[in-house]
Protein backbone atom coordinates (compact mmCIF):
# COMPACT_ATOMS: atom_id res chain seq x y z
CA UNK A 1 0.00 0.00 0.00
CA UNK A 2 1.51 3.19 -1.28
CA UNK A 3 1.85 5.78 1.24
CA UNK A 4 -0.74 8.74 0.74
CA UNK A 5 0.81 12.44 0.10
CA UNK A 6 -1.26 14.58 1.58
CA UNK A 7 -2.55 17.28 -0.65
CA UNK A 8 -0.76 16.02 -3.85
CA UNK A 9 -3.44 15.86 -6.93
CA UNK A 10 -0.46 15.63 -9.82
CA UNK A 11 -1.11 16.84 -13.57
CA UNK A 12 -3.81 14.13 -15.21
CA UNK A 13 -3.16 15.31 -18.22
CA UNK A 14 0.06 12.61 -18.50
CA UNK A 15 -2.35 10.02 -18.57
CA UNK A 16 -1.95 8.47 -22.04
CA UNK A 17 -1.82 4.22 -23.21
CA UNK A 18 1.31 5.20 -24.85
CA UNK A 19 2.92 5.83 -21.23
CA UNK A 20 4.81 3.08 -20.08
CA UNK A 21 4.55 2.98 -15.87
CA UNK A 22 6.16 5.75 -13.96
CA UNK A 23 6.86 7.87 -16.89
CA UNK A 24 5.65 11.52 -17.26
CA UNK A 25 5.47 12.94 -21.10
CA UNK A 26 7.75 15.97 -22.15
CA UNK A 27 7.64 18.15 -25.06
CA UNK A 28 11.66 18.95 -24.51
CA UNK A 29 14.29 17.25 -25.51
CA UNK A 30 16.55 16.36 -22.81
CA UNK A 31 20.33 15.39 -22.93
CA UNK A 32 21.71 13.22 -20.84
CA UNK A 33 25.37 11.64 -20.94
CA UNK A 34 28.33 10.73 -18.56
CA UNK A 35 30.68 12.36 -19.97
CA UNK A 36 31.94 15.42 -22.69
CA UNK A 37 30.30 15.28 -25.74
CA UNK A 38 32.60 13.70 -28.75
CA UNK A 39 32.93 15.56 -31.99
CA UNK A 40 33.63 12.99 -34.96
CA UNK A 41 34.28 14.68 -38.22
CA UNK A 42 32.65 12.69 -40.96
CA UNK A 43 35.74 12.12 -42.85
CA UNK A 44 37.06 10.31 -39.73
CA UNK A 45 33.55 8.87 -38.96
CA UNK A 46 32.94 4.83 -39.72
CA UNK A 47 30.54 2.49 -38.37
CA UNK A 48 32.36 -1.06 -37.76
CA UNK A 49 30.91 -4.60 -36.83
CA UNK A 50 33.53 -7.25 -35.31
CA UNK A 51 32.76 -10.15 -33.58
CA UNK A 52 35.45 -9.67 -30.89
CA UNK A 53 38.11 -10.77 -33.27
CA UNK A 54 37.13 -10.47 -36.79
CA UNK A 55 36.05 -7.21 -38.49
CA UNK A 56 33.01 -8.63 -39.93
CA UNK A 57 31.52 -5.23 -42.15
CA UNK A 58 32.87 -1.42 -42.09
CA UNK A 59 31.30 1.37 -43.18
CA UNK A 60 32.66 5.03 -43.88
CA UNK A 61 30.22 8.27 -43.84
CA UNK A 62 29.38 7.52 -47.35
CA UNK A 63 29.31 3.51 -47.78
CA UNK A 64 27.07 4.46 -44.54
CA UNK A 65 25.02 7.11 -46.03
CA UNK A 66 24.27 5.08 -49.54
CA UNK A 67 22.79 2.40 -47.59
CA UNK A 68 18.25 2.65 -48.15
CA UNK A 69 17.49 4.99 -44.74
CA UNK A 70 13.94 4.59 -43.50
CA UNK A 71 12.07 7.67 -41.62
CA UNK A 72 10.04 6.55 -38.68
CA UNK A 73 7.90 8.02 -36.20
CA UNK A 74 8.36 6.65 -32.46
CA UNK A 75 8.22 7.19 -29.11
CA UNK A 76 11.22 7.58 -26.82
CA UNK A 77 10.92 6.68 -22.81
CA UNK A 78 13.98 7.81 -20.63
CA UNK A 79 15.19 6.03 -17.42
CA UNK A 80 15.02 9.26 -15.55
CA UNK A 81 11.36 9.39 -16.33
CA UNK A 82 11.09 11.65 -19.43
CA UNK A 83 8.73 10.23 -22.27
CA UNK A 84 8.62 11.94 -25.77
CA UNK A 85 5.71 10.96 -28.10
CA UNK A 86 6.14 10.60 -31.49
CA UNK A 87 9.32 11.99 -32.27
CA UNK A 88 10.43 11.66 -36.19
CA UNK A 89 13.83 9.96 -37.12
CA UNK A 90 15.77 8.87 -40.53
CA UNK A 91 17.87 6.33 -40.46
CA UNK A 92 18.99 2.85 -41.60
CA UNK A 93 17.72 -0.15 -40.08
CA UNK A 94 19.68 -2.63 -38.16
CA UNK A 95 17.77 -4.89 -40.39
CA UNK A 96 19.82 -3.75 -43.30
CA UNK A 97 23.12 -3.19 -41.57
CA UNK A 98 23.29 -6.85 -40.42
CA UNK A 99 21.86 -8.35 -43.24
CA UNK A 100 25.02 -10.12 -44.77
CA UNK A 101 26.54 -10.74 -41.25
CA UNK A 102 26.56 -14.62 -40.72
CA UNK A 103 27.21 -15.69 -36.91
CA UNK A 104 25.48 -17.39 -34.18
CA UNK A 105 25.81 -14.83 -31.50
CA UNK A 106 22.91 -13.89 -29.88
CA UNK A 107 23.76 -10.57 -28.14
CA UNK A 108 25.60 -7.10 -29.27
CA UNK A 109 27.67 -4.76 -27.18
CA UNK A 110 27.06 -1.50 -29.24
CA UNK A 111 30.04 0.99 -28.67
CA UNK A 112 29.84 4.92 -28.93
CA UNK A 113 32.83 7.61 -29.85
CA UNK A 114 33.77 8.37 -26.27
CA UNK A 115 33.79 5.34 -24.53
CA UNK A 116 30.21 4.82 -23.82
CA UNK A 117 29.05 1.23 -24.42
CA UNK A 118 25.58 -0.60 -24.05
CA UNK A 119 24.88 -4.19 -24.59
CA UNK A 120 21.50 -5.62 -27.04
CA UNK A 121 20.04 -8.82 -27.55
CA UNK A 122 20.56 -9.17 -31.44
CA UNK A 123 16.75 -10.32 -31.78
CA UNK A 124 15.91 -6.86 -29.99
CA UNK A 125 17.81 -5.37 -32.98
CA UNK A 126 16.15 -6.96 -35.80
CA UNK A 127 12.73 -6.62 -37.14
CA UNK A 128 11.86 -3.38 -37.40
CA UNK A 129 13.16 -2.42 -33.87
CA UNK A 130 16.26 -0.59 -34.68
CA UNK A 131 18.25 1.84 -36.37
CA UNK A 132 21.30 3.74 -37.18
CA UNK A 133 20.13 7.52 -36.99
CA UNK A 134 21.49 10.17 -38.20
CA UNK A 135 18.38 12.79 -38.71
CA UNK A 136 16.06 13.93 -36.16
CA UNK A 137 12.85 15.83 -36.98
CA UNK A 138 14.12 16.85 -40.40
CA UNK A 139 17.39 18.01 -39.03
CA UNK A 140 20.77 16.33 -39.30
CA UNK A 141 21.28 14.76 -35.59
CA UNK A 142 22.93 17.82 -33.18
CA UNK A 143 25.84 16.67 -31.43
CA UNK A 144 24.93 16.57 -28.31
CA UNK A 145 21.86 14.30 -29.09
CA UNK A 146 24.46 11.88 -30.46
CA UNK A 147 25.14 13.19 -33.80
CA UNK A 148 26.67 12.72 -36.43
CA UNK A 149 24.77 9.58 -35.69
CA UNK A 150 23.05 7.50 -33.09
CA UNK A 151 21.69 3.96 -32.49
CA UNK A 152 18.00 3.90 -31.91
CA UNK A 153 16.67 1.04 -29.86
CA UNK A 154 13.07 3.23 -29.16
CA UNK A 155 11.20 -0.28 -27.21
CA UNK A 156 14.40 0.01 -24.80
CA UNK A 157 14.85 2.41 -22.31
CA UNK A 158 16.69 5.50 -24.20
CA UNK A 159 20.03 4.75 -22.50
CA UNK A 160 19.86 1.72 -24.95
CA UNK A 161 19.85 4.24 -27.64
CA UNK A 162 23.58 4.69 -27.60
CA UNK A 163 24.61 8.01 -29.08
CA UNK A 164 28.21 8.74 -31.30
CA UNK A 165 27.23 4.78 -32.51
CA UNK A 166 30.78 3.57 -33.30
CA UNK A 167 29.63 0.00 -34.47
CA UNK A 168 28.94 -3.15 -32.53
CA UNK A 169 30.67 -6.63 -31.07
CA UNK A 170 28.68 -9.29 -31.44
CA UNK A 171 28.40 -11.68 -28.78
CA UNK A 172 27.76 -14.97 -27.80
CA UNK A 173 26.85 -14.56 -24.33
CA UNK A 174 25.59 -11.11 -22.80
CA UNK A 175 27.63 -8.64 -20.39
CA UNK A 176 26.84 -5.40 -18.92
CA UNK A 177 27.68 -2.45 -20.76
CA UNK A 178 28.25 1.24 -19.22
CA UNK A 179 25.19 1.96 -17.70
CA UNK A 180 24.29 -1.69 -17.23
CA UNK A 181 27.46 -2.38 -14.83
CA UNK A 182 26.83 1.13 -13.09
CA UNK A 183 22.97 0.11 -11.27
CA UNK A 184 20.91 -0.04 -14.46
CA UNK A 185 18.63 -3.17 -15.67
CA UNK A 186 20.72 -5.59 -18.18
CA UNK A 187 17.75 -5.51 -20.54
CA UNK A 188 15.48 -2.33 -20.01
CA UNK A 189 12.05 -2.72 -20.76
CA UNK A 190 10.11 0.61 -20.11
CA UNK A 191 6.92 -1.34 -20.32
CA UNK A 192 8.06 -3.71 -17.23
CA UNK A 193 9.81 -0.83 -15.49
CA UNK A 194 13.22 -2.38 -15.35
CA UNK A 195 15.06 0.42 -14.12
CA UNK A 196 17.48 -0.49 -12.27
CA UNK A 197 20.04 -3.81 -11.54
CA UNK A 198 18.02 -6.10 -9.96
CA UNK A 199 14.74 -5.90 -11.17
CA UNK B 1 11.66 -1.59 -3.61
CA UNK B 2 10.35 1.55 -2.19
CA UNK B 3 11.33 2.89 1.01
CA UNK B 4 9.49 5.15 3.49
CA UNK B 5 10.75 8.33 4.88
CA UNK B 6 10.09 10.90 7.29
CA UNK B 7 10.36 14.71 7.15
CA UNK B 8 12.56 15.52 10.37
CA UNK B 9 13.47 18.94 8.77
CA UNK B 10 12.66 21.20 6.19
CA UNK B 11 15.34 24.60 5.29
CA UNK B 12 14.86 27.06 2.68
CA UNK B 13 18.09 27.54 0.87
CA UNK B 14 16.89 30.23 -1.31
CA UNK B 15 13.49 31.49 -2.04
CA UNK B 16 13.11 28.80 -4.85
CA UNK B 17 14.99 25.88 -3.18
CA UNK B 18 14.19 23.66 -0.25
CA UNK B 19 16.40 21.07 1.27
CA UNK B 20 14.38 17.79 2.74
CA UNK B 21 16.33 15.86 5.80
CA UNK B 22 14.31 12.63 5.67
CA UNK B 23 15.14 9.70 8.38
CA UNK B 24 15.03 5.97 6.08
CA UNK B 25 15.06 3.52 8.79
CA UNK B 26 16.19 1.03 6.58
CA UNK B 27 18.58 3.08 4.22
CA UNK B 28 20.95 0.63 2.96
CA UNK B 29 23.52 3.37 2.68
CA UNK B 30 24.89 5.63 -0.12
CA UNK B 31 28.06 6.84 -1.99
CA UNK B 32 28.27 10.74 -2.87
CA UNK B 33 26.81 11.87 -6.08
CA UNK B 34 24.21 8.82 -5.99
CA UNK B 35 20.59 9.84 -6.63
CA UNK B 36 16.71 8.84 -5.34
CA UNK B 37 13.64 8.47 -7.07
CA UNK B 38 11.16 10.22 -4.63
CA UNK B 39 7.39 8.84 -5.40
CA UNK B 40 3.73 11.07 -4.62
CA UNK B 41 0.92 9.24 -4.49
CA UNK B 42 -2.84 11.03 -4.47
CA UNK B 43 -6.17 9.88 -2.25
CA UNK B 44 -6.92 8.45 -5.40
CA UNK B 45 -4.08 6.40 -5.89
CA UNK B 46 -2.12 8.67 -9.21
CA UNK B 47 1.40 8.36 -8.51
CA UNK B 48 4.29 10.48 -10.06
CA UNK B 49 8.06 10.00 -9.07
CA UNK B 50 10.84 12.28 -9.92
CA UNK B 51 14.61 11.67 -9.52
CA UNK B 52 16.70 13.91 -6.74
CA UNK B 53 20.18 14.06 -6.00
CA UNK B 54 21.39 13.27 -2.47
CA UNK B 55 23.05 16.46 -1.05
CA UNK B 56 24.18 14.81 2.13
CA UNK B 57 27.34 12.67 2.81
CA UNK B 58 26.99 8.99 3.94
CA UNK B 59 26.24 8.64 7.31
CA UNK B 60 25.28 5.87 10.32
CA UNK B 61 21.89 7.64 11.13
CA UNK B 62 19.90 6.72 7.95
CA UNK B 63 19.23 10.16 7.30
CA UNK B 64 19.29 11.57 3.86
CA UNK B 65 19.27 15.38 2.74
CA UNK B 66 18.04 16.15 -0.84
CA UNK B 67 17.85 20.20 -1.99
CA UNK B 68 14.96 20.41 -4.56
CA UNK B 69 14.42 23.74 -7.04
CA UNK B 70 11.09 24.29 -7.72
CA UNK B 71 10.34 24.20 -11.24
CA UNK B 72 7.19 26.52 -12.28
CA UNK B 73 5.61 24.25 -14.21
CA UNK B 74 6.60 21.00 -11.68
CA UNK B 75 4.68 18.11 -10.97
CA UNK B 76 6.50 16.85 -8.10
CA UNK B 77 8.98 19.95 -7.07
CA UNK B 78 6.00 22.25 -6.05
CA UNK B 79 4.38 20.02 -3.63
CA UNK B 80 7.81 19.32 -2.50
CA UNK B 81 9.19 22.98 -1.36
CA UNK B 82 5.21 24.47 -0.80
CA UNK B 83 2.70 21.65 0.97
CA UNK B 84 5.43 19.41 2.33
CA UNK B 85 5.81 19.79 6.27
CA UNK B 86 7.96 17.83 9.14
CA UNK B 87 6.62 14.73 9.85
CA UNK B 88 5.47 13.45 6.66
CA UNK B 89 5.68 9.94 4.79
CA UNK B 90 7.40 9.82 1.78
CA UNK B 91 8.34 6.86 -0.75
CA UNK B 92 11.80 6.72 -2.35
CA UNK B 93 13.90 4.04 -3.84
CA UNK B 94 17.81 3.88 -4.00
CA UNK B 95 20.55 4.69 -3.70
CA UNK B 96 20.93 5.06 -7.93
CA UNK B 97 23.76 5.33 -9.49
CA UNK B 98 27.48 4.06 -10.30
CA UNK B 99 29.11 6.83 -12.09
CA UNK B 100 28.67 9.97 -10.90
CA UNK B 101 30.23 9.22 -7.91
CA UNK B 102 32.86 9.92 -5.30
CA UNK B 103 34.67 7.88 -3.01
CA UNK B 104 36.88 8.41 0.06
CA UNK B 105 39.49 6.30 -1.81
CA UNK B 106 40.10 8.34 -4.61
CA UNK B 107 43.22 10.13 -3.74
CA UNK B 108 43.61 12.42 -6.80
CA UNK B 109 42.98 16.01 -6.70
CA UNK B 110 38.81 16.63 -7.60
CA UNK B 111 37.52 19.24 -9.78
CA UNK B 112 33.99 20.43 -8.86
CA UNK B 113 31.78 22.72 -11.57
CA UNK B 114 28.46 23.58 -10.37
CA UNK B 115 25.79 25.38 -12.31
CA UNK B 116 23.13 26.57 -10.10
CA UNK B 117 21.05 23.48 -7.99
CA UNK B 118 23.82 21.27 -9.91
CA UNK B 119 25.52 22.03 -6.87
CA UNK B 120 23.81 19.49 -5.07
CA UNK B 121 24.95 15.98 -5.64
CA UNK B 122 28.95 17.77 -5.35
CA UNK B 123 27.90 18.84 -2.37
CA UNK B 124 26.99 15.37 -0.76
CA UNK B 125 31.43 15.04 -2.48
CA UNK B 126 32.71 17.54 -0.60
CA UNK B 127 30.47 16.63 2.49
CA UNK B 128 32.06 13.30 2.39
CA UNK B 129 35.44 13.95 2.21
CA UNK B 130 34.90 16.34 4.96
CA UNK B 131 33.88 13.63 7.18
CA UNK B 132 35.96 10.83 5.80
CA UNK B 133 39.67 10.47 6.41
CA UNK B 134 40.21 11.94 2.97
CA UNK B 135 42.92 14.07 2.28
CA UNK B 136 42.14 14.69 -1.60
CA UNK B 137 42.39 18.29 -2.49
CA UNK B 138 39.10 19.82 -3.41
CA UNK B 139 38.33 22.47 -5.83
CA UNK B 140 34.87 23.80 -6.33
CA UNK B 141 33.73 26.46 -9.32
CA UNK B 142 30.11 27.48 -8.64
CA UNK B 143 28.43 29.19 -11.58
CA UNK B 144 25.14 31.03 -9.97
CA UNK B 145 22.75 33.74 -11.39
CA UNK B 146 23.72 36.13 -8.35
CA UNK B 147 24.29 35.53 -4.70
CA UNK B 148 21.06 34.93 -3.21
CA UNK B 149 20.89 32.06 -5.35
CA UNK B 150 23.82 29.92 -3.32
CA UNK B 151 22.70 26.89 -1.95
CA UNK B 152 24.86 26.11 1.37
CA UNK B 153 26.30 29.86 1.72
CA UNK B 154 27.24 29.27 5.11
CA UNK B 155 28.37 25.85 5.58
CA UNK B 156 30.80 26.18 1.98
CA UNK B 157 32.45 29.06 3.75
CA UNK B 158 32.97 27.36 7.17
CA UNK B 159 33.91 24.07 4.95
CA UNK B 160 36.71 26.81 2.82
CA UNK B 161 37.80 28.03 6.03
CA UNK B 162 38.68 24.65 7.56
CA UNK B 163 40.52 23.66 4.07
CA UNK B 164 38.00 20.82 2.78
CA UNK B 165 37.56 22.82 -0.22
CA UNK B 166 39.02 25.99 -2.24
CA UNK B 167 35.78 27.80 -3.76
CA UNK B 168 35.28 30.17 -6.81
CA UNK B 169 32.65 31.82 -7.86
CA UNK B 170 31.35 32.75 -10.78
CA UNK B 171 28.05 34.88 -11.36
CA UNK B 172 26.26 35.05 -14.18
CA UNK B 173 23.67 37.87 -13.71
CA UNK B 174 24.13 39.99 -10.82
CA UNK B 175 27.97 40.33 -9.19
CA UNK B 176 28.28 41.65 -5.52
CA UNK B 177 29.51 44.95 -4.72
CA UNK B 178 33.18 45.31 -5.65
CA UNK B 179 33.32 42.10 -7.34
CA UNK B 180 36.40 42.80 -10.07
CA UNK B 181 34.14 41.38 -13.04
CA UNK B 182 31.40 42.42 -14.41
CA UNK B 183 28.87 39.01 -15.02
CA UNK B 184 29.21 36.61 -17.52
CA UNK B 185 29.28 32.51 -18.38
CA UNK B 186 32.13 30.69 -16.88
CA UNK B 187 34.52 31.21 -20.05
CA UNK B 188 38.28 29.87 -20.72
CA UNK B 189 40.20 32.37 -19.18
CA UNK B 190 38.19 31.73 -15.56
CA UNK B 191 38.68 27.83 -16.33
CA UNK B 192 42.35 28.62 -16.65
CA UNK B 193 42.74 30.46 -14.13
CA UNK B 194 40.82 28.85 -11.33
CA UNK B 195 40.41 24.65 -11.77
CA UNK B 196 43.54 22.13 -10.98
CA UNK B 197 46.16 22.60 -14.13
CA UNK B 198 45.21 19.02 -16.48
CA UNK B 199 49.08 18.13 -15.57
CA UNK B 200 47.70 17.15 -12.52
CA UNK B 201 45.68 14.23 -13.71
CA UNK B 202 42.25 15.43 -11.41
CA UNK B 203 39.07 13.74 -11.70
CA UNK B 204 36.25 16.72 -12.76
CA UNK B 205 32.79 16.42 -12.13
CA UNK B 206 30.20 18.53 -13.57
CA UNK B 207 26.56 18.96 -12.96
CA UNK B 208 24.22 21.76 -14.21
CA UNK B 209 21.95 22.23 -17.08
CA UNK B 210 22.86 20.64 -20.18
CA UNK B 211 24.28 23.54 -22.33
CA UNK B 212 26.31 24.59 -18.80
CA UNK B 213 27.87 21.15 -18.81
CA UNK B 214 28.09 20.93 -22.48
CA UNK B 215 29.76 24.63 -22.35
CA UNK B 216 32.15 23.55 -19.17
CA UNK B 217 33.47 20.45 -20.11
CA UNK B 218 34.66 21.67 -23.68
CA UNK B 219 36.43 24.62 -21.69
CA UNK B 220 38.06 21.76 -19.51
CA UNK B 221 39.19 19.55 -22.70
CA UNK B 222 39.90 23.49 -23.96
CA UNK B 223 42.72 23.19 -21.13
CA UNK B 224 44.17 20.16 -21.56
CA UNK B 225 41.67 18.04 -19.55
CA UNK B 226 41.35 14.36 -20.99
CA UNK B 227 37.81 13.32 -21.70
CA UNK B 228 38.16 10.22 -19.54
CA UNK B 229 38.94 12.43 -16.62
CA UNK B 230 35.45 14.23 -16.75
CA UNK B 231 32.11 13.30 -15.43
CA UNK B 232 29.10 14.72 -15.88
CA UNK B 233 25.26 15.04 -15.12
CA UNK B 234 23.08 17.12 -17.12
CA UNK B 235 19.40 18.31 -16.49
CA UNK B 236 16.75 18.89 -18.85
CA UNK B 237 17.06 20.86 -21.92
CA UNK B 238 15.00 23.99 -20.55
CA UNK B 239 13.44 22.38 -17.47
CA UNK B 240 12.60 18.89 -17.16
CA UNK B 241 9.01 19.28 -15.17
CA UNK B 242 10.64 18.17 -11.95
Amino acid sequence: MAIISRGFSGRRAAVDAKLPPGQYITTDFPVLSAGPTPNVPLDQWEFVIDDGVNVLKRWNWKSFRDLPAERFTTDIHCVTRWSKLGTSWEGVSLDTILADIESDARYSMVHSYGGYTTNVPLEDLKNHQAWVAFRFEGQDLALEHGGPARLLVPHLYFWKSAKWTQGMTLMRQDKPGFWEANGYHIYGDPWREQRYSGE
Amino acid sequence: MWRVGTVLALHEETTSARTVTLEVLDWPGHVAGQHVDLRLTAPDGYSAARSYSIASAPNPEKRLEITVERLPNGEVSPYLTQQLIVGDQLELRGPIGGWFVWRPEQAEPIQLIAGGSGIVPLMAMIRSRASSPSAAPFRLLYSVRESASVFYRDELRALADRGIVDITYAYTRVVPLAWPVPPARINADLVANTTWPSTLSPTCYICGPASFVENASGLLIGSGYSAQRIRTERFGATGDQR
